[in-house]
């Protein structure tokens, strides 16, 4: 640590730090534009600038940037004495800004102006003419007002630099910069959404939000999770007039850090569409048609099934909501929603977690590696947020020949230009290409079961007690040797696979490289994807049970209760058709009309993530709550709530703590119903929250009774005390003069810290594994004729809720089936053609040189095919008087398809 | 101390082609390179530091000084690379040497290269210039034929490749670390120092940038050693350098003269002072980027340190003269307005102070600027000073602007008041 005197006060602050973020910590303010934690220092703003003196006789000084600058123990420096250029800055940088803050959505959490205030910029002087530019279209999800542009460089270094796009840039010069594409059109990153939080004023903006935007500080918020991936990244939606309006990143230094993906900011569209089921309804069985009932009539029916009905819980749904219905129907009765396939993997999962000498990776110790093995995993589309991660990992060689060359690890730029293209070892192994394909030193692509026998292979390898893979051919031999070579001398390894391809061996595989690196208390870091929110929390509540979804369907029940689940995408249509077909009485909670609740008797409608409380428990085994950011609008309630005649949802996480082996660890994931601030909850409401006795008027001049929270320690109003010190309950980062979302560090211990007193959530499963101790090497060769079928996911398609979200809608594609061109040359198929798969009707064929011969992959819960009801192999022909789906497009599906040829890419 | 008076342009004769290598081979060519390889590349080094070359750019820092920065080499490639972006206004000192004896450019681009044991060096030459692209392609094929470019230069353990590279055209690609940058396929943005080019230069491994000029007078450093060079000079300097003239003189035109020599010497004896009915008001001494100096100043030998303390730099010496006729406002707004344009566009003092600077010059020189205008100017010469903006390209704009300002105030207010007298003529 180091001593500094700023304006006379001393700090102990980190020598390695940069000193705008070393004063930051210390909570002092210093205004800074190109600056951000998670990208370091490049200096180009300026706006930083402070004065260092030499020694205690320098009364003059040297103006610095104190971005680009290292702390030096025992140094004084004046934030004061450069305010007159920091104004001079902040002036010449506002000369070309629009005045358009009223209309401007950024408005009123902007940075540059809080910036422009804080900078001391209050007459205008500049009297020319302002830059103009022409804005582009960018997608549904970006809008782009280029005119506010403040030239701070931060999108580019964003989108470019760290999340690895290349769709986009800076183009011209001088202070006719301008940022955009090459041609207008959707941006391609997975992650183009943080463009909206990064840039510091309105340029890049959130376009949903845009097109109902709302002040900050009118919109109700709430701390919250991303229901729509394994992941859990930490959210803060925004309501206003009972409508989402939008998600922002809400920061969790060991989930998502300061980024989220697209999917989860742009995919809450559903909450507000116009299929949700707003109403409790019973369907007669005599006409079949849906009538509207009471709640309690509804409550009454529901309960009147316990004893008699099985319940089918849900991977989306909450472990509150999956436990209320394991004790209505009793736990025999309690099947697990999810494919049966799945199921097993599941369960595998959680056993690798609880008894091998592994640690599971959380995005910082992704962030950390410095080898990484992906087995079979595309990453991006099936839990994006660690994608953006693993394309920070490579970056750590290029971090330590800086450091050898003694470089501060700030200094983005210069630790780039380094490394250059020298990456730290990333190897993908994977039946198709993949968006990380550009930062892997080797791809290889095989069949899941090819990648799992060199996974197999692998940790036989390093360590000969692991059970061996004979029959390797010389190519897969050579690859082994590499990565075992790269692995032995890696100081963090990560191995990352997932469930995603439904093969087993695969991470049996995973586990078996893991525990061979595993030396004594230095474990190596292992990361297994899972599909949906709760996956891992609702197969933690079947405890060992064998109750698959199977093992439902073949019941022969008469009355089932199904929770927040479309059955078509779990089990054949068949399957489902037969089982739905015999019941008695099928009671449906579900948000969203789908094909299952269309056979229900009963639908009670429940809750989005954004009107309940709960937790979910992600890929990491680790259970985090969500507070609901407004309240349901009657009769619309929680699954909690219906199934356990409203019982407080704490009340119920409890009860799930309780019940769980190890789960009292979960009382801790709030700060008790006891918790209160001055005596009073936390408002979800800002206290400059405009309307209040207005917002209604149209509708009843009576301002109606504030909505009351039963639950835990919010409010749905104003009332109470906002936490502005610690985050405990995070609604909204806001500070005396931060208005912006830069105003986190105010939260944060320090720059990128943890939060003050916030809950990171919990680790269920901190395990106790011993060494040595191995999964058989066993991979079972899909065989048969036909094209071998494999799973791919889409981002933008394959969940079931988001994909609902009109946004996520545009960027979404029709179902197709991807193949070798040279099996689609034995077909007779051209790349315009249609596929006839089996019995499942006629999709576009995509033709990629990444899928290997004899194989096909099937999209996953694409509109126009269902996987579920896809055999192991499956026959092909082509289609006849085929005309292509409107608006189908084979572009960025399959993307980096290494093996095309230059111009033959679709 | 046998050697060439005038070793910069002895082989150039304006009118005829340049040297082939055989002619150039005649004249003494190539010989510190067979010199060099016969010595540790430590004591080639050595030699041109005691030589007290300084760089031709601008900046004047000891050239073996620069290059003794160059780590141990480790096995990896290194870099030398020409600076041949010659963009400075009224500057074209460069563009004689390369278009009149290429040759002298590549053998002291490879004696340079065998002292900092570079295996590849690269030429970043001026887009337009057009001429000095043909004369150099031609010398480097001659070169490489001859065997002093590619494997094993002369026999020796020593490689270098050569390559031309030719600009797509920006000012600030004459600054070092943009030069890097857009000869990497980049932005012609500067890069943060530290880490300086020679630890973590082109590609990220050790460089060395100098300019033409530079590059040019170590051969004959080589050749016929430090005593030789140290006679050259004049004032206690050492070598020579090329100055010329720029503006309303009888004989503009740059010329090849002992370090050290003075402005007049240069002014009358060289460019044989103004043409007919045209006084000097004053002279811009190293390009557009450098204080005025007045009259007075002509005495100053053209030193660093010299033009320093009379308050400018000597830059690139090569001066351009303001003469009684021509607008000073006139003058400095066209400036501003080149620099304006050839910002590029990173920090924010340079983008966003000049474009406005060039707005106030504008207003001034076309009669409705204001009294607050000349205060603002003033404070924006303040705020664009050395130390406030990523690179020199602001500082450097700002200096004719600030001496015009303590020199040709008188004519700043006369600008509010009554407009731009010259124009009315």
């Amino acid at each position: 640590m180091a001593k500094i005197n700023v304006d006379g006060k001393v700090f102990e602050v980190d020598p390695n730090n940069n000193l705008l973020q070393e004063i930051l910590s210390q909570q002092v303010d210093l205004p800074y534009f190109c600056w951000h934690p998670a990208m370091g220092s490049v200096g180009s703003c300026r706006q930083c600038a402070i004065i260092e003196y030499a020694n205690d006789e320098d009364q003059r000084g040297r103006q610095v940037m104190a971005c680009m600058t290292v702390p030096r123990e025992g140094a004084r420096y004046s934030i004061e004495k450069a305010a007159g250029f920091r104004a001079q800055a902040i002036e010449s940088i506002m000369i070309n800004h629009p005045h358009d803050c009223p209309v401007c959505e950024e408005g009123g959490e902007c940075h540059l102006q809080d910036m422009t205030v804080m900078s001391g910029h209050t007459y205008r002087r500049y009297d020319g003419m302002k830059k103009t530019h022409n804005n582009q279209y960018l997608g549904p999800f970006i809008g782009h007002e280029m005119n506010r542009c403040i030239t701070c460089y931060r999108c580019v270094r964003y989108y470019n630099d760290y999340a690895g796009g290349t769709d986009f840039g800076p183009q011209a010069s001088h202070d006719n910069t301008y940022f955009g594409r090459f041609q207008e059109g959707p941006l391609e990153s997975e992650f183009s959404g943080n463009l909206a939080e990064v840039c510091p004023t309105g340029v890049f903006t959130d376009k949903v939000f845009s097109k109902h935007y709302s002040r900050k500080w009118d919109l109700q918020t709430s701390p919250s999770v991303c229901a729509a991936c394994g992941v859990g990244c930490n959210i803060n939606p925004g309501e206003r007039y009972g409508t989402l309006r939008r998600v922002v990143n809400r920061f969790n230094d060991e989930v998502n850090g300061y980024f989220i993906c697209d999917k989860g900011r742009f995919g809450t569209g559903y909450v507000n569409s116009s299929e949700r089921i707003t109403v409790c309804m019973s369907r007669d069985t005599h006409d079949g048609r849906p009538v509207q009932i009471e709640a309690d009539t509804a409550r009454a029916q529901l309960k009147a099934m316990a004893g008699s009905a099985i319940g089918i819980g849900s991977p989306r749904a909450s472990l509150e909501a999956n436990f209320a219905l394991r004790e209505l129907v009793g736990a025999d009765n309690f099947h697990a929603g999810v494919s049966d396939a799945e199921f097993g993997l599941l369960n595998q999962v959680l056993d690798i977690y609880s008894n091998r000498p592994v640690n599971i990776a959380n995005i910082r110790d992704i962030e950390n590696s410095d080898c990484i093995v992906i087995l079979g995993e595309d990453v991006t589309n099936t839990a994006a947020r660690l994608a953006l991660a693993l394309r920070q990992s490579v970056r750590n060689l290029g971090k330590e020949m800086a450091a050898k060359l003694k470089f501060p690890n700030w200094q983005d730029a210069a630790i780039r230009q380094l490394a250059m293209d020298r990456k730290s070892p990333l190897y993908i192994v994977s039946p198709h290409s993949t968006r990380l394909d550009d930062v892997a030193k080797t791809v290889h692509i095989a069949s899941a079961a090819d990648a799992a026998r060199i996974g197999f292979a692998i940790a036989n390898a390093l360590d000969n007690s692991a059970p061996a893979v004979s029959d390797l051919s010389v190519d897969e031999k050579t690859l082994v040797d590499q990565i075992v070579a790269d692995l032995k001398a890696a100081r963090q390894p990560l191995v990352v696979s997932g469930t995603s391809l439904l093969e087993p061996a695969l991470l049996n595989a995973a586990a078996n490289i893991a525990t061979a690196l595993a030396n004594g208390e230095s474990r190596c870091n292992l990361a297994l994807a899972v599909p949906e929110a709760n996956s891992l929390g609702l197969m933690m509540l079947m405890q060992g049970s064998g109750n698959t979804l199977g093992k439902a369907l073949g019941s022969g029940s008469k009355q089932a209760i199904v929770l927040e689940n479309d059955l078509y995408r779990r089990a054949p249509a068949r399957a489902v058709d037969s089982f739905l077909g015999g019941l008695d009485k099928l009671a449906v909670l579900d948000t969203l009309q789908n094909r299952t609740g269309e056979a229900a008797n009963l639908v009670l409608p429940a809750g989005t993530f954004a009107e309940s409380s709960g937790t979910f428990v992600n890929y990491e085994g680790r259970a985090q709550y969500f507070y609901s950011t407004f309240p349901a609008k009657a009769p619309i309630l929680s699954s909690a709530k219906w199934l356990t005649e409203g019982k407080k949802t704490e009340e119920i996480l409890a009860e799930v703590a309780a019940s769980l082996p190890g789960g009292a660890i979960l009382n801790k994931l709030t700060p008790g119903a006891d918790f209160n601030f001055a005596g009073m909850r936390a408002p979800r409401q800002h206290h400059r929250y405009s309307g209040r006795t207005a917002m209604r008027a149209n509708i009843s001049v009576h301002e109606p009774k504030q909505e009351q929270d039963e639950d835990g320690i919010m409010n749905y109003s104003m009332e109470g005390v906002p936490p502005l010190k610690d985050a405990t309950v995070f609604s909204s980062p806001w500070a005396p003069g931060w208005n912006s979302n830069q105003s986190l560090f105010k939260f944060e211990t320090k720059v990128g810290g943890p939060l003050k007193q916030a809950s990171h959530g919990v680790r269920l499963l901190d395990n106790s594994g011993a060494a040595n101790t191995w999964y058989d090497a066993t991979v079972t060769k899909a065989s048969g004729d036909g094209f071998s079928v494999f799973p791919v996911y889409h981002l933008f398609g394959s969940e079931e809720l988001t994909s609902r979200s009109p946004a996520i809608g545009e960027k979404a594609t029709a179902a197709y089936v991807a193949l070798n061109p040279a099996d689609a040359d034995k077909l007779g198929l051209a790349a315009s053609d249609g596929v006839q798969v089996q019995h499942n009707g006629a999709v576009p064929v995509l033709l990629r040189n990444s899928i290997q011969p004899g194989t096909v992959g099937i999209p996953v819960g694409l509109d126009g095919l269902n996987f579920q009801d896809m055999t192991a192999n499956v026959s092909l022909e082509k289609a006849r008087d085929w005309q292509s789906p409107k608006g189908w497009r084979a572009a960025n599906i399959i993307v980096s398809d290494r093996s095309m040829k230059k111009g033959e890419a679709n | 101390m046998n050697g060439p008076k005038l070793p910069l342009t002895k082989n150039i004769e304006i009118g005829r082609a340049p040297f082939t290598l055989a002619q150039y081979q005649a004249a003494g060519g190539y010989v510190s390179v067979t010199k060099a390889l016969a010595m540790e590349p430590k004591a080639v080094r050595e030699q041109v530091k005691d030589s007290g070359l300084g760089g031709r750019g601008g900046a004047g820092f000891n050239t073996g000084l620069k290059w003794s920065f160059v780590p141990e080499p480790d096995g990896g490639p290194r870099y030398l690379v020409v600076n041949g972006d010659e963009m400075e206004p009224g500057t074209f000192k460069d563009r004689l040497l390369m278009e009149y004896d290429p040759h002298l450019l590549v053998e002291g681009v490879i004696t340079s290269s065998i002292a900092i044991q570079a295996s590849q060096a690269y030429i970043f030459l001026r887009g337009e210039y057009k001429a000095a692209e043909k004369a150099l392609q031609q010398a480097i094929k001659e070169a490489y034929e001859a065997g002093f470019l590619g494997k094993n230069i002369q026999g020796s353990n020593f490689s270098l490749d050569l390559c031309l590279h030719t600009s797509a055209g920006r000012y600030i690609c004459g600054e070092e670390t943009a030069l890097i940058n857009a000869l990497e396929g980049k932005r012609a943005n500067p890069r943060f120092k530290p880490p300086f080019p020679q630890v973590s230069g082109l590609w990220g491994r050790p460089t060395v940038v100098n300019n033409v000029e530079t590059i040019c007078n170590v051969p004959g450093i080589i050749s016929y050693g430090v005593e030789w060079f140290k006679s050259l000079g004049i004032n206690g300097q050492t070598g020579t350098r090329i100055s010329g003239v720029s503006g309303r003189v009888k004989n503009p035109g740059c010329w090849e003269m002992p370090v050290g020599t003075t402005f007049r010497t240069l002014f009358e004896d060289f460019a044989g002072g103004m043409l007919d009915g045209y006084e000097m008001k004053a002279f811009l001494p190293g390009g557009g980027s450098t204080d005025f100096l007045l009259p007075e100043h002509l005495d100053l030998p053209m030193i660093p340190g010299d033009v320093a303390k009379a308050g400018s730099r000597l830059g690139t010496s090569l001066i351009m003269v303001l003469d009684d006729k021509t607008c000073p406002i006139g003058c400095i707004e066209n400036l501003m307005k080149f620099f304006a344009h050839e910002s590029c566009g990173w920090c924010t003092p340079c983008r966003d102070g000049l474009p406005w600077t060039e707005h106030m010059m504008h207003k001034l020189e076309t009669g409705t600027g204001s009294m607050e205008d000349i205060e603002r100017l003033e404070e924006m010469t303040r705020y664009m000073a050395p130390g406030n903006t990523f690179c020199a390209l602001a500082p450097g704009a700002a200096e004719p602007l600030q001496s015009g300002l303590k020199h040709f105030r008188d004519e700043f207010i006369e600008h509010v008041q009554h407009g731009c007298k010259y124009k009315q003529h």
